[in-house]
């Protein structure tokens, strides 16, 4: 089962070495995504710095997808140990997945640029009014 | 190539590229919202497309670990207060330190218990395997420690002993040493559990000199590491999803890192091996001084009610105080009068980069009242009154005016520029660096003791009055 596709882009790990095209390939998106991330993430205002390492924690937490094929494997191919790493694996990132995200979410809803707590408020009681 | 394989490449592609307009998001908090929902929804098609793999046969344990890590993340995503997001966050970085670490383990296991040909386990491979998994060791037990000191369950004093940076340094140069002969050996099992075991021992060693008032570097650093472990985690999956991910999450610390090591003038390695705050430093700059000046309550509730400007300063004690809701009752009521308010957010203010910010932001204060140091500084002489609140480094003028300060050069909020200064300080002892701090001691000070929270909620009232 070969997976090297002409661009290099391995797949499925353990069923071809490495070559050297592939390694490059890698070299070349570690490049880029550094690249990339130098410049988008220093623009994200110290405002939100927090809610920045939660999020890239969250979207790091993506090494759940190779947690969950090695988690995912039995057989006399597979090693038991290693279906029980994976499984601990899996449950590690997937708590960051979600936790990561929940918690991103709940605080950027908390950032407000006016302030909106007192007239939701108002217009809260208001409806109530209406209502009776 | 099947089509399965095309469609989980597809799914990798698509969420790599709503990863990165996730975080562009990030760069206003009005498009920060809609960015992470592009984030999400990039992580579900990824974790859709794996669980297509050809290698999967079983989903037992899959879903089980999906399920439990899903409870666990949920559970931590609602109840986690603002107050403990350090906290939080470096249990985070451990989780995923150790996930791509424990990928790197099973992995190392397959190919050296005969599951997968050893013959495979190239030089390159077992490079980027040995980082990962000595990388993710190092920061997972790193990042426990950093957990416990933030907690409160470990002194948050640096532990120091003599001869600890070269001891520690040994260790170090001894597991990136096996980790090397690792690369040119890659089937010695042996060395291979040894440079595990000594990085988990590493990463407790580094973190543990450090004290908690560096721990915005430390966070930022962990941050990294961990990130720089799953991208690895990549490298030996042939994953770029992964790579890509891992990388911004990477540099996304490392430039934390490099401005909160900015924001406090000092170096990486000087936060890392200087074990700042420890009784070495603390002698310096006592001894000059004179004598503090208590301001009443009434009267700094009459001071406040009728200035034009005030500009409160928080820092870690407003957290520990949970105090930030206080402070907003406070605005309210003073903007009520008239005053204008504003805070003054020092980048290292806290336990995390934006942690004030956090806090603020859950007290319902808009974040259009909320100024960098930058911003703040030139408006603090136009201030009547600015207020301190469980903050003393990042106000500290030793940092402008004495050179020989251990924190001399690190860029302060100017509050003694200010026409007056109400610093609210739960007793009278020195901060957490061990430092004096003269603002304390300027005639334009005025020091109001007592627990943050209970004093603001007074200041409530009193202005209310005033």
């Amino acid at each position: 089962m070969i997976s090297i596709n002409p661009l290099g882009l391995l797949l499925a790990e353990g069923t071809e070495s490495m070559s050297a095209t592939a390694i490059i390939a890698a070299l070349y998106v570690f490049a880029l995504a550094a690249f990339l991330g130098y410049q988008v993430i220093s623009r994200v205002p110290p405002l939100l710095h927090t809610p920045l390492m939660s999020a890239t924690n969250a979207i790091s937490g993506i090494s759940l997808v190779g947690s969950i094929v090695i988690a995912g494997g039995t057989g006399p191919h597979h090693a038991k140990t290693a279906t029980i790493l994976g499984f601990i694996a899996v449950v590690c990132s997937t708590s960051n997945v979600v936790g990561g995200f929940a918690l991103t979410d709940r605080m950027l809803r908390m950032f407000k640029r006016k302030q909106a707590p007192a007239d939701t408020a108002k217009i809260a009681s208001g409806n109530g009014h209406q209502k009776n | 190539m099947n089509w399965q394989t095309y469609f989980i490449e597809f799914s990798y592609l698509l969420a790599s590229i709503l990863f990165i307009f996730g975080l562009k998001g990030l760069s206003h908090p009005e498009t920060a919202k809609r960015g992470m929902h592009l984030a999400e929804i990039g992580m579900a098609l990824a974790i859709i497309g794996t669980l297509m793999h050809f290698e999967i046969v079983s989903y037992t344990w899959i879903i089980v670990g999906l399920l439990l890590g899903g409870l666990l993340g949920a559970a931590m995503g609602v109840w986690v207060p603002m107050t403990a997001m350090p906290q939080r966050t470096a249990l985070s970085h451990a989780f995923g330190a150790f996930a791509a670490a424990l990928v790197g383990i099973a992995e190392y296991y397959s190919y050296t218990h005969g599951f997968k040909d050893i013959a495979q386990l190239g030089h390159v491979k077992m490079g980027a395997m040995g980082f990962e998994i000595m990388l993710g060791a190092l920061t997972t037990t790193g990042s426990l420690i950093a957990f416990g000191k933030l907690q409160g369950i470990l002194p948050g004093q640096p532990l120091v002993y003599r001869g600890q940076n070269i001891f520690n340094m040994a260790l170090l140069a001894t597991t990136v040493g096996l980790f090397i002969y690792l690369i040119f050996v890659p089937t010695a099992v042996i060395p291979f559990y040894i440079m595990l075991a000594l990085a988990f021992v590493v990463g407790v060693l580094l973190v543990m000199p450090i004290g908690s008032a560096d721990m915005p570097v430390v966070m930022s650093l962990l941050n990294s590491y961990a990130g720089l472990a799953s991208a690895a985690t990549g490298f030996v999956l042939g994953n770029n999803v992964l790579i890509i991910a891992g990388t911004l999450d990477g540099f996304s610390g490392f430039i934390l890192s490099i401005l909160m090591c900015r924001a406090m003038n000092r170096s990486i390695n000087n936060v890392l091996f200087g074990a700042f705050g420890s009784a070495a430093t603390a002698t310096a700059g006592a001894g000059e001084q004179g004598t503090m000046r208590e301001v009443s309550l009434d009267d700094a509730a009459v001071q406040l009610a009728y200035a034009s400007k005030v500009v409160f300063v928080p820092g870690y004690g407003l957290a520990t105080a949970q105090a930030q809701h206080a402070v907003r009752e406070l605005a309210t009521v003073l903007e009520e009068k008239g005053v204008t308010v504003k805070y003054g957010i020092h980048p290292v203010a806290g336990r995390m980069p934006g942690h004030m910010n956090v806090l603020l932001a859950e007290a319902n204060v808009p974040y259009s009242q909320l100024y960098e140091l930058e911003q703040i500084n030139p408006e603090l002489s136009s201030t009547d009154v600015s207020v301190v609140i469980g903050a003393n480094d990042v106000v500290n003028p030793d940092a402008r005016d004495n050179p020989s300060s251990p924190i001399a050069g690190m860029p302060i909020i100017e509050v003694d520029r200010s026409k007056s200064v109400i610093v609210l300080k739960r007793g009278q002892g020195k901060g957490f660096s061990g430092l004096e701090n003269p603002l304390f001691f300027k005639p334009v000070t005025g020091m109001l003791y007592g627990d943050a929270k209970d004093t603001l909620t007074k200041l409530v009232g009193a202005v209310q009055h005033a």
